[in-house]
């Protein structure tokens, strides 16, 4: 979506079509959804709807599914807890950072942070949940990142808030679990390992560029993740669960790989 | 008893063993795939002024095509790890693709011009094949290097960092893929020139 306010070029009328494709999808259930994402509203999809569809076929869809949980399985391992994604100076954070989601800016949810909860669920000692005011006081830490997407492209921001390892310690989280996953304000929803949630770099960010972090880019906090990709790093958080149960997430359901890491 | 005599006479003239087809042919495949499913994942956020028509692309969305990708990756590897080890442990290697002079290569290459270039025993490669083969080896080893710096940025740091970051590692695959494909159009078009590399590539002889 980064390129939609230039000329009507091909690929934006892709981007269109794409955007129309996911408005429709959300009106299904999610099997439907899937399918309907799967086959896509393009005009090659339509093309092969009428021919052969390697895609269609279930054995290549579960061999390519195979691969993608294999991929997890290698990126989990290749995972070193000491290796940072690397931080920048100033002078090289982007000019105009891209707003991304998987609708259009005008539904950006308005969060009210006065009345905003987080709520923590799953195998924490103590499940209170936690006001802005509270996370606010905590002992913040700064970075300056890299965001890289999925679709390629990538930005430098700073960021600022809590370590994640720092609060998980704090509410009693059992960090031997395998999966922390996260709810969203706008039904977006994903999961992470749990060593990339203790990783130093991962946190709670409540700021952007020094300022109170901005509705485009996930008040009133999200989890900033370097070493992911822009589709885990959560917005809007409401919903934080340490579990041993997978959940998913709204894209990796769709077939992303769910470690996503970089 | 005939069998064991046809294939110990047969045995000279053999061009490409059974080991190199099947590896060609893997290859093959796993180049169309991850090229295909590639211009799709270009597509999503393209380095420069044009896309790939999605008709020719693989994968229907990002989400199939990286999917395509991320599993024919490790068949490309696979199969490239084992056609390395295989060309050095048999010695193939030395034979094949060595020695390459740069007065090899020119002399070959006024031939190649004037048409004068025999292919009279296909299992001997010119300086000019050497030269071409040797090229296509370096590149599929750096669109492999920088795929692992785009996959990975954070755990290969040292590899990215030699490749002159995130950005340019992009840069440097799309380029690669191009060089790869400016090779396979040249292998191609030889190929339809000597039609019998074609047979030789199938059948062994």
């Amino acid at each position: 979506m980064k390129k939609s306010n230039l000329g009507l070029s091909p690929g934006d009328a892709e981007a269109v079509v794409k955007e129309a494709q996911q408005l429709l999808a959300r009106q299904l259930d999610s099997s439907a959804r899937r399918r309907f994402l799967r086959q896509g509203l393009t005009l090659g999809g339509v093309v092969m709807l009428t021919g052969c569809d390697l895609r269609e076929t279930p054995d290549v869809d579960s061999v390519l599914n195979s691969f993608s949980r294999f991929n997890d399985r290698v990126q989990g391992w290749l995972f070193n807890p000491a290796s940072l994604s690397p931080e920048y100076s100033a002078d090289r954070i982007a000019k105009s950072f891209p707003f991304n989601a998987f609708y259009g800016e005008e539904d950006i949810p308005q969060v009210n942070g006065e009345q905003w909860r987080l709520e923590i669920a799953g195998l924490v000692s103590d499940k209170r949940s936690w006001s802005l005011p509270q996370l606010y006081n905590m002992q913040q830490v700064d970075q300056i990142t890299r965001h890289i997407c999925v679709e390629g492209w990538s930005a430098i921001g700073r960021w600022g808030g809590v370590r994640f390892a720092d609060f998980l310690k704090l509410i009693g989280a059992d960090t031997t679990a395998k999966y922390v996953s996260f709810k969203c304000a706008d039904d977006y929803y994903t999961s992470i390992d749990m060593a990339s949630a203790l990783h130093p770099q991962t946190i709670m960010a409540l700021s952007w560029d020094g300022r109170i972090l901005p509705p485009e880019y996930g008040y009133p906090m999200k989890i900033r993740i370097p070493t992911k990709l822009g589709y885990k790093n959560p917005k809007h958080i409401q919903v934080i669960e340490v579990t041993n149960r997978y959940t998913g997430g709204y894209w990796e359901d769709e077939g992303y790989n769910w470690f996503g890491g970089s | 008893m005939d069998i064991h005599l046809d294939k110990k006479t047969a045995c000279p003239a053999v061009i490409h063993p059974r080991w190199l087809r099947a590896c060609h042919w893997i290859n093959a495949a796993a180049i169309v795939l991850m090229t295909l499913s590639g211009w799709r994942i270009y597509n999503a956020s393209p380095l420069f002024d044009f896309y790939f028509p999605s008709e020719i692309t693989l994968g229907g969305w990002l989400g199939g095509a990286l999917q395509w990708h991320f599993a024919a990756m490790w068949i490309f590897a696979a199969n490239g790890v084992f056609y390395l080890t295989m060309n050095i442990v048999t010695g193939r290697f030395a034979k094949k693709f060595l020695p390459l002079t740069l007065r090899g290569l020119q002399q070959d290459a006024i031939n190649v011009l004037k048409g004068k270039l025999a292919h009279a025993d296909l299992r001997q490669y010119n300086n000019v094949q050497r030269a071409a083969y040797l090229f296509v080896m370096v590149d599929c080893l750096l669109l492999v290097l920088s795929g692992l710096v785009l996959w990975k940025s954070v755990q290969f740091g040292l590899l990215r960092e030699l490749l002159g970051g995130y950005e340019a590692a992009r840069f440097i695959h799309f380029y690669a893929m191009t060089a790869l494909m400016g090779f396979v159009v040249v292998h191609l078009v030889m190929v339809a020139l000597v039609p019998k590399t074609f047979i030789a590539m199938l059948r062994g002889r």
